[in-house]
């Protein structure tokens, strides 16, 4: 039996590639006292490291999964653990060939080096065995490379353990978390208890099972994923080395082939998605392999095998090379396909950490020990945390349900704006049938139904011809109608009303209300009871932790309300900073939002409330209760588009019959029904208002997001000294508004660029600031009041001056566009909302 | 030469096996559970296509069961195997009697006229060493069991067999049935130009009569867990020397 301490500081579950980097970079930073359990033996306990197959492409069109990778791949590096070979993106069709152009531009939006397009000739010279003329192309980045994801595990844990800072024990099995008035105090093993202040869970597929003892959700599944190993090739017969030729991703079969020593590896994500109950996974004593190697299903594999044999006939149409290994590989899939980071906001001190690839494995270990140990990571990981979860989204359903539908994206050609088709019509606002009848186009964020654009708007087209900025490109309309920019130049003109119900709502009450408010929010809290305030919420670090508004509606009562996407995280950052004596109460199901913006949407408030709706009346940034149509309802005088008007917050048992009033009324004031297209695109871009996950992100300052406030409160507050140092040095960036100057491609098309584009220098260079972060387009999207399409993006000084001419590159095409300034395009003295 | 293969499905689970509540059968329910062939199938289909191999004619592979052993029969298509023939059952266990007469009939009412019939001596999940006996039986051939070593020359097949330290060796005239065992050659690993032609190759489905069942399977028990220990003998070049002493304490080394 093991000699496992009775206590440590922190125990990590899991001795694989995550597992081990948290173990190395908790003790870089300082942290002694760790002790490190695997239920397998080391080095390979038998989980998903040890039968991956280990090569990192370095591409991904997600910023933070990205980033992710390429630090994985300097520590990869730094170890001695990476060996660069090379990739190759092969293209079989013209859509696969635009999507190769896309994967560079995001490629160099996140500054990665070495990319090219390559001719199916170019694609031979490089990889001998392929047959050039199934494809049409290539693309080809220089920095990928294959990993030694169990010998790196080994080297981090010695490093761990020569700082004596890590014990490691192979073959403990968690028996049990111990909480305790919320907090972890205890892993309990088969071995022993080992008392402790914080657990990190890096259990990979089994890391659902293990956050359940603590009554946490770490919701993933485990899948199979289908490679088989061929060989003796032959034509490797020689092979020095693990790999010696750039790895093929044949991306329209979902498949790719690497040699792999003297034989060659044929990896599927094509098949039918298989998924699996952790608890069928057996023991490693029971294993007859590796307890994650599962039985081969040949069937599944049979189109795989005609498209290998058509890629790389010489070597596959070879009879004499057989079918050495083939197995159902265990992974753990995410219903996102992101990462699970951070501490559960179930249980304090049980921190998650599942990746889902061996490519962002290092990354995810560095972020979480500074998540842990110094309060945020570098690399902003919001995208992946843990808290992002509502509910509805840890079931075992949705899980299944998602991870299957997103199973085949994992190589697929997926549209920016895409929407999951899966376990819908899960969370429905007050409004949906109502919705439905006017032809709403339903997009999900956070399981809630929210209509996009309305085809009962469709009418408006012919009333704004050209003005709607029609798109022709089939990619660039996928996912999009005119309809919204319709809606949009309606409601500047009338009145719309929006159905903002995903929005996330909760109160802090209490003696220590106050002192919560002021200590998370960037701005003044102390304030009148009825202000609203809009506020930046900063990371300790100074950087976007996110933004959000706050009502105050007693002495000891303020209202937070955020969006969907981010509620639950901003929750969370609230409860982990709350003074003594704040009570928190989560409002998001039980209260609903209803916009209501346009030049008409005071004749229409006035017209269903016996309250004073005038400008001296109900000022801008106050909200008080109202009656509409015998409701009480909390009305806000805020605006996310850059019109007059409210949010208007109502119990969900009461909103339609508030819905309903409003409609009625403004059938007389052109009120039209407006989406969420309107809402998050194309009014805020024209405002240039930013968006949290978007511009906003912890990466970036509150100063280079051009947001700070003047004078600062003198109530300390989270990421203060932070912010008051980086007042003091040079701003390296600075966020601005672009309009497209020129949309014509080579071809003659008007193309509208939809997002994380790289912006370019004139002569076509990249733009990279004092810290090395490239420019890219954050956000995109019409600006049809004043008839442009608007990018927002970071520039450097030099390139911010408004007039400036850049380039902005767009499915491999560059197109001229002009920096307009760092403010509104439309009404910048804000005339309208201030009406 | 025309030589018949006899397999049969049999589960694969990748750890711990169970048995259904009423303990009559292995719990095949979990979602990891798999399907495979038994090793001496894979042996006996292995030596059937050598012998093709060398002589000429076709391997059929027969296979009673339900309509899954179909994936079965291609995982042999894609190493020689020409033809299967399904005999289709339901879900319910065939005894063995049943099991070798339907084979057996199959055999002969083929249009093919087999020279051999290979089996394996024993099926992986219940070990009833009995089919091969009595698909012989039924033909009214003669029978070798337990083979480790097989050639065939002028219509006569030299079998060898391993009993105690000593090798036994016979010979018997075709048509003869022979029960191999693992061991009796390496089957060679699928090519992937082997499971595309694999794919194409027929499959005939006949509707087997079931003769009654004379076996009664009362309930079956999971044999004890073995409960085996890991010792570290040490870590690095100073782990060495035990290691051989070890290895010497076992006989590996002399």
């Amino acid at each position: 039996m093991s000699n496992l301490p009775s206590s440590a500081k922190c125990v990590v579950i899991g001795a694989g590639i995550v597992g081990n980097s948290v173990a190395y970079h908790l003790a870089r930073l300082g942290w002694t006292d760790i002790v490190q359990i695997d239920k397998g033996p080391l080095p390979n306990p038998g989980g998903s490291t040890g039968h991956a197959s280990n090569f990192i492409f370095l591409v991904d069109h997600t910023k933070e999964m990205a980033e992710l990778t390429l630090d994985s791949v300097r520590q990869y590096e730094e170890f001695g653990t990476f060996t660069k070979c090379g990739g190759i993106e092969v293209a079989r069709t013209p859509e696969r060939m635009q999507e190769l152009t896309r994967r560079i531009t995001s490629g160099k939006s996140w500054g990665v080096e070495g990319m090219s397009l390559l001719t199916p000739d170019q694609v031979k010279d490089m990889v001998p065995f392929i047959d050039e003329t199934v494809i049409l192309g290539g693309f080809y980045t220089e920095g990928v490379g294959v990993v030694d994801s169990l010998r790196m595990g080994t080297i981090m844990r010695e490093k761990a353990v020569e700082m004596g800072a890590l014990q490691s024990f192979a073959n403990v099995e968690v028996d049990d978390l111990t909480v305790v008035d919320g907090r972890i105090t205890a892993v309990v093993t088969d071995q022993g208890t080992i008392n402790c202040e914080y657990a990190v869970i890096a259990c990979g597929c089994w890391s659902r099972q293990i956050a359940a003892m603590a009554g946490a959700e770490i919701p993933l599944t485990p899948a199979v994923h289908q490679m088989k190993d061929i060989g003796t090739v032959p034509m490797f017969a020689d092979a020095k080395g693990d790999i010696e030729y750039p790895i093929v991703r044949d991306m329209d079969t979902n498949m790719y082939e690497r040699q792999h020593g003297t034989g060659l590896e044929i990896g599927s994500y094509a098949h039918r998605p298989m998924l699996y109950d952790a608890e069928d996974i057996p023991s490693n004593a029971e294993a007859a392999l590796s307890p994650t190697e599962f039985p081969f299903t040949p069937d599944d594999f049979a189109e795989q095998d005609e498209y290998a044999l058509e890629l790389m006939p010489d070597i596959v149409g070879d009879e004499t090379i057989g079918e050495k290994y083939a197995i159902n590989g265990i992974l753990s899939l995410t219903p996102d396909g992101m990462p699970i980071l951070g501490e559960t906001p179930e249980v304090k001190g049980l921190w998650a950490a599942s990746a889902v690839w061996v490519k962002e494995g290092p990354g995810v270990g560095r972020a979480i020990a500074e998540w842990m140990i110094l309060g945020e990571p570098e690399i902003d990981v919001h995208a992946s945390d843990v808290a992002r979860f509502y509910p509805q989204q840890t079931t075992t359903k949705h899980i299944k349900d998602r991870t299957a539908e997103g199973f085949n994206k994992t190589y697929g050609i997926v549209h920016p704006a895409e929407q999951w088709s899966s376990n819908r019509e899960v969370r429905i606002s007050p409004y949906f049938e109502r919705e439905k009848a006017l032809g709403a186009v339903f997009y999900e964020t956070v399981m809630w139904e929210r209509p996009f654009w309305y085809d009962s708007n469709a009418g408006l087209l012919e009333k704004y011809g050209d003005a709607v900025m029609p798109r022709v490109a089939e990619w660039d309309s996928r996912w999009w109608s005119p309809i919204i920019n319709a809606e949009h130049l309606q409601m500047r003109e009338t009145a719309g009303i929006v159905d903002l119900t995903a929005f996330a709502l909760f109160d802090i009450t209490g003696p220590g209300a106050l002192a919560t408010v002021q200590r998370v929010c960037m701005r003044q809290m102390d304030v009148a009871v009825g202000k609203v305030i809009y506020t930046p919420v900063l990371s300790p670090g100074g950087g976007f932790k996110s933004d959000l508004t706050v009502m105050r509606l007693g002495d000891d009562h303020y209202r937070v309300v955020t969006g969907g996407a981010h509620g639950m995280s901003d929750l969370k950052w609230f409860k982990d900073n709350a003074a003594p004596e704040a009570t928190f109460t989560d409002l998001t199901e039980a209260m609903s939002t209803i916009g209501l913006w346009g030049p008409h949407a005071r004749a229409i408030l006035a017209s269903v409330t016996d309250a004073d709706v005038s400008n001296e009346g109900f000022g801008f940034g106050t909200c008080r209760d109202i009656t509409i149509a015998g409701q009480t309802v909390l009305a806000s005088r805020i605006s996310y588009v850059g019109d007059l008007g409210w949010e208007i917050y109502v119990p969900m048992s009461e909103g339609l019959a508030v819905w309903d009033a409003l409609w009625a009324a403004g059938q007389d004031h052109g009120l039209i029904p407006v989406g969420i297209g309107v809402y998050g695109t194309t009014g805020r871009l024209e405002k240039g208002y930013r968006a949290y996950g978007a511009e906003l992100e912890s990466e970036y300052t509150i100063i280079e997001a051009g947001m700070s406030p003047k004078k600062i409160k003198d109530a300390d507050f989270i990421g203060k000294q932070a912010h008051l140092r980086q007042r003091d040095e040079p701003v390296a960036t600075v966020m601005c508004l672009l309009t497209v100057d020129d949309h014509t491609s080579s071809t003659g098309e008007k193309r509208y660029m939809l997002g994380k584009e790289p912006i370019l220098t004139k002569d076509g260079g990249p733009i990279t600031d004092a810290h090395g972060r490239r420019s890219y387009v954050t956000s995109a999207g019409a600006g049809p009041s004043v008839g442009k399409h608007i990018l927002m993006s970071y520039l450097p000084a030099e390139y911010a001056a408004p007039g400036t001419h850049l380039l902005v590159e767009y499915l491999g095409e560059q197109y001229p566009v002009t920096v307009e300034g760092s403010g509104a395009v439309f009404d910048a003295a804000n005339d309208r909302i201030l009406a | 030469m025309n030589v018949a293969v006899c397999i049969k499905r049999v589960p694969l689970s990748p750890g711990r096996w169970s048995l259904t509540p009423d303990a009559t059968a292995i719990d095949t329910s979990g979602s990891a559970m798999g399907w495979t062939l038994s090793p001496h199938e894979e042996c006996a289909t292995e030596a059937a296509v050598q012998l093709i191999e060398a002589d000429g004619g076709e391997v059929t592979a027969f296979s009673l069961g339900t309509a899954d052993s179909t994936e079965q029969i291609r995982e042999l298509m894609a190493v020689g195997v020409s033809r299967g023939v399904l005999l289709e059952t339901g879900a319910d266990e065939w005894d063995p009697q049943a099991t070798a007469a339907a084979l057996a009939s199959a055999i002969r009412d083929d249009a093919t006229t087999y020279d051999m019939v290979i089996v394996g001596t024993e099926s992986a999940d219940t070990s009833g060493y009995q089919v091969g006996v009595r698909i012989a039986h039924a033909l009214g051939w003669p029978i070798v069991t337990n083979v480790k070593g097989l050639s065939v020359t002028g219509g006569v097949a030299r079998c060898e067999r391993v009993v105690g330290t000593d090798r036994e060796v016979y010979e018997v005239s075709l048509p003869a049935v022979i029960a191999v065992k693992d061991g009796v050659n390496i089957p060679r690993y699928p090519s992937v130009p082997g499971r595309i032609k694999a794919r194409k190759k027929p499959i005939d489905t006949v509707a087997p009569t079931a003769t009654p069942a004379r076996l009664e399977k009362i309930r079956l028990a999971l044999p004890p867990q073995e409960t085996g220990t890991a010792t570290v003998l040490g870590t690095g070049p100073e782990a060495a020397p035990r290691v051989v002493e070890v290895l010497k304490e076992i006989g590996v080394l002399t």
